[in-house]
């Protein structure tokens, strides 16, 4: 399956000058076969989702001015699967809503292919940590929604439909009503949905956080396979480290309110990956280390342990 | 079985008192008409055409009356519910028109559109519009946020996305609102009716009266009593039903 990816000229990368930690780097040592990707992984061109200088802040009901984002800076390549982690409260979410232009920004800009987000656009589509199925309408008819909003004949969004419910295995549900589904199934339901819009990006926000542990595994595979065949690129915002290791090829760290980027790391782990594995859990030792301590001042702000709601500003610039 | 049983000795009883009532001529027959005077005067308006005719115009004049304030007022009612300004300015005085009897804009009517069909159906309009808008209202505030939020990331915009998410999304909050929009409809047109010669069940109510004929006035009024109920009872209690299975929100699935 092609991509915008290839239709870019090449230009020379620009020297990020705060590189990624690397992680892992265990490729080859390991006897498992890795996935084999859809699309190279072109390091060169525009990037495909630019995040630049993002700040939000709003207005508390008490009146005060709080900020959520601070200049939020990442860079998602086509291909790419990236995941977000954070504590709660750090704005990842609202992050994943204003590139899915549902929000606006107070400042910065969103640039997917170099172009600037303004407003909704099916090439990306955001699943929601609540999904957000239309209950009055059925599998069939939510997956083909967007397709319908879009235009397309009755005949291709037919096909269409019947090809991703059985990417996500559903081809059976149809019919069904979602309120007829389990969990798991739903947010299969919400994927084809969202895939069936044939978007450039796929905006996950912690799809996968109500969901069992068995269930969950699962659908980290069916994630893996889907983005391996259809070669999207992905935004995956969890505030869980080692479902961040186990699917992203890169995981940004963000601070505690008001969300920054603290770090990014590579993950340099063969796919597929387990999260049992020992070096998935050595992986994600090391993020956790990091985040507990955002962690723990989001703790302190929640619990009112005498610490101000506000961040002084010296704490993130080291 | 038992509930249709009580059902039964309910209404047999009622009849019975009615009968007994009549019997005992306490008023002459033309103030207090036996069961079966009513009966009779029934047969004979059906018999005659005269009350298909009625019920044809009138239920002709409704339906239209409603359409109209089921659109309008789900306008109204979403463009309320979605701008501060609207429902500042206008969210006081819809609520404060409410207390108003929609007959009380027949003067009105007369002026604005003489005596004529539309001079009841803006009566009709006036008297349910109401109660669709603050229902749409509601139903827009009630319903799950997401939902918007969803349709307007998978690329719905405008009527669009009214048509395909908001709209189908309010629906179950605002079914009840739809209901007694209809019930005020209906009244507000026999009300209308009664008041100038129209050829509706009003009229033929009126008309009774002007004959002295109080078996035709009671016939009349089971008939439109009959009809509120069937309209209430069939068509919106399977609507509800039906929202409600396909919802998921009734334990019988």
């Amino acid at each position: 399956m092609s991509t915008n990816a290839h239709n870019f000229p090449a230009i020379p990368i620009p020297i990020d000058p705060c590189a990624p930690a690397r992680i892992g780097g265990v490729r080859g040592k390991s006897g498992r076969a890795t996935v084999v990707r859809a699309i190279p992984r072109i390091s060169s061109g525009i990037p495909k989702v630019a995040l630049s200088d993002i700040c939000l802040s709003y207005r508390t009901q008490s009146g005060e001015r709080l900020l959520a984002l601070d200049h939020i800076n990442l860079q998602v390549k086509a291909g790419e699967f990236l995941c977000i982690v954070g504590p709660s409260g750090c704005g990842k979410s609202t992050l994943l809503h204003l590139a899915a232009g549902l929000h606006q920004q107070t400042s910065g800009e969103i640039l997917i292919d170099g172009k600037r987000v303004q407003g909704p656009g099916t090439d990306r589509i955001l699943i929601f940590q609540e999904l957000g199925l239309f209950a009055w309408l059925t599998v069939g008819q939510n997956v083909e929604f967007g397709m319908k909003m879009k235009g397309v004949n009755k005949a291709e969004r037919e096909e269409k439909t019947r090809y991703y419910l059985r990417l996500v295995h559903l081809s059976h549900f149809k019919d069904s009503y979602t309120h007829q589904l389990s969990g798991g199934m739903r947010q299969r339901v919400a994927l084809a949905r969202a895939l069936a819009t044939e978007p450039d990006v796929l905006l996950m926000d912690e799809p996968f956080a109500a969901l069992d542990a068995q269930t969950r595994d699962l659908l980290h595979d069916e994630l893996e396979r889907i983005w391996a065949e259809t070669g999207r690129t992905i935004i995956f915002v969890t505030h869980n480290v080692r479902e961040a290791i186990r699917l992203g090829d890169r995981v940004a760290l963000l601070t505690f309110r008001p969300g920054r980027v603290k770090r990014e790391f590579l993950v340099d782990l063969p796919r597929p990956r387990v999260l049992e594995d020992v070096h998935v859990a050595h992986a994600a030792r090391e993020i956790l280390d990091e985040l507990r301590e955002e962690i723990n001042r989001s703790l302190e702000v929640e619990y009112n342990v005498g610490v101000k709601p506000h961040v002084e500003p010296g704490v993130e610039q080291q | 079985m038992k509930r249709a049983a009580r059902l039964i000795v309910f209404y047999a009883g009622l009849l019975g008192l009615w009968t007994l009532l009549a019997e005992l001529k306490i008023w002459p027959p033309y103030l207090f008409p036996t069961p079966w005077g009513v009966g009779e005067a029934l047969y004979a308006g059906f018999k005659d055409h005269s009350y298909w005719i009625a019920i044809a115009v009138s239920m002709r004049r409704v339906l239209i009356g409603y359409a109209i304030s089921v659109v309008l007022g789900m306008i109204l009612g979403l463009g309320v519910a979605s701008s501060k300004f609207l429902e500042e300015t206008m969210g006081g005085l819809l609520v404060s028109l409410q207390s108003l009897p929609s007959i009380c804009w027949w003067p009105l009517a007369l002026l604005w559109f003489g005596l004529s069909q539309n001079a009841i159906l803006f009566v009709v309009i006036m008297g349910s519009l109401l109660s669709v808008t603050l229902a749409m209202e509601d139903g827009r505030k009630q319903m799950p946020k997401i939902y918007g939020m969803a349709g307007r990331n998978l690329g719905a915009s405008g009527f669009q996305l009214f048509w395909h998410v908001l709209l189908p999304a309010s629906l179950p909050f605002i079914v009840s609102g739809l209901k007694q929009g209809w019930a005020f409809a209906w009244r507000s047109l026999i009300t209308a009716e009664m008041l100038y010669l129209s050829l509706g069940l009003g009229q033929v109510l009126m008309m009774g009266r002007d004959l002295n004929d109080m078996s035709a006035v009671i016939a009349v009024m089971f008939l439109i009593i009959a009809i509120g109920y069937v309209v209430n009872g069939v068509v919106f209690k399977s609507m509800e039903r039906h929202l409600q299975n396909k919802w998921g929100l009734t334990s019988s699935v």
